[in-house]
């Protein structure tokens, strides 16, 4: 299919959902539980979509579970998003270059 | 006083553009390691502005999947900027008309809304429209230099560039899961289902994007039924 066509319904559909409700729908949410629900959403899907496709996305699976311990180590200690992010592909670049003198 | 207002909201956004520019490198990156260029990923940034929607965006389109598809992955992991707008709606008041808003919704992201409602003055459209410009420049200018050193840059390099989105969603998740028990709940919930997606053969032939949707939706509604937050609380 063509890419434009993807990209114009992704979006759209965001635009949507932000645009809808600061000009058509402006009540607040009553429901608990859907707000409850959304306060989770983002830490269910990024969770959903790091593991374990991190495990797959380099040359071998070593170096991708060295990047995801790498981050989780990091992020645990409190550092900021770009050293986690710049030090998580480190590990890949290391483990890549140990694999390849190894031969 | 409408320059500088509008200067106001750009100084403010400085640090987010910043922020922007490192992120999205790493989306730049990944998407042409998937085999976008670079001029297609920078224009996925431009016209969503968000993370997560993006890169789960960019796993439909590599799936080949249907249109649907990635309106139902959208809807579910952009949902809660639903709320984001409905609490700026509120905080902008009647200063602020319906044309406007419609541009302004096009930028409200976690970071734009987070530093909209910390402001203590009133909000007024410059500094809205300052707020977003440099977020905005970042987001598309930092896809666009990923994907053009992604597309230079020999394999190995290329799949240490893309990790960095994931190394970011680690940094994002963490620490919260760390201080809060329902959140680390969500989390490896969210963690076991997408395992089994991916490994138990009968579920492997789900679809990328709606196995993130299964995963995020039954997660997320497990920890709201057993953990709801509290009442003042508007979520992120």
């Amino acid at each position: 299919m063509n890419l434009y066509l993807y990209i114009a319904a992704m979006a759209l559909t965001t635009y949507l959902i932000r645009v809808l409700p600061l000009t058509v729908f402006r009540r607040p949410i009553r429901s608990r539980f859907l707000r409850s629900f959304l306060h989770y959403v983002p830490y269910a899907c990024l969770s959903a979509m790091t593991f374990p496709a991190i495990l797959t996305s380099t040359e071998s699976v070593l170096s991708g579970a060295a990047a995801l311990a790498v981050a989780v180590v990091l992020a645990y200690r409190g550092k900021s998003l770009i050293v986690v992010a710049l030090s998580s592909s480190a590990a890949v670049l290391v483990c890549q270059c140990a694999a390849h003198l190894l031969g | 006083m409408t320059g500088r207002e509008y200067r106001s909201g750009v100084s403010r956004g400085l640090p987010v553009g910043m922020g922007y520019f490192s992120v999205s490198f790493g989306f730049g990156a990944m998407a042409v390691s998937q085999g976008l260029n670079a001029l297609d990923a920078a224009l996925i940034s431009l016209t969503n502005m968000t993370s997560a929607g993006q890169f789960a965006g960019l796993t439909v389109i590599v799936a080949a999947a249907s249109l649907w598809e990635m309106v139902l992955t959208q809807l579910i992991i952009n949902s809660r900027y639903a709320l984001m707008s409905l609490a700026l709606s509120q905080r902008m008041g009647q200063r602020i008309g319906i044309l406007p808003r419609l541009l302004i919704a096009f930028f409200n992201t976690d970071e734009i809304f987070a530093l909209a409602m910390s402001r203590r003055e009133p909000l007024t459209l410059p500094y809205m429209l300052g707020l977003g410009t440099l977020p905005i420049l970042g987001w598309t200018g930092g896809t666009l230099c990923g994907g053009l050193a992604g597309s230079v840059l020999p394999v190995s390099i290329r799949s240490a560039l893309g990790v960095m989105l994931y190394g970011m969603f680690i940094a994002i998740v963490v620490p919260p899961a760390r201080q809060e028990r329902p959140v680390l709940a969500a989390v490896v919930l969210a963690l076991v289902l997408s395992s089994l997606f991916a490994w138990v053969p009968a579920l492997k032939t789900v679809s990328a994007g709606i196995a993130i949707v299964i995963c995020t939706v039954a997660a997320a509604a497990v920890c709201a039924a057993l953990f709801p937050v509290a009442d003042e609380e508007d979520g992120i």
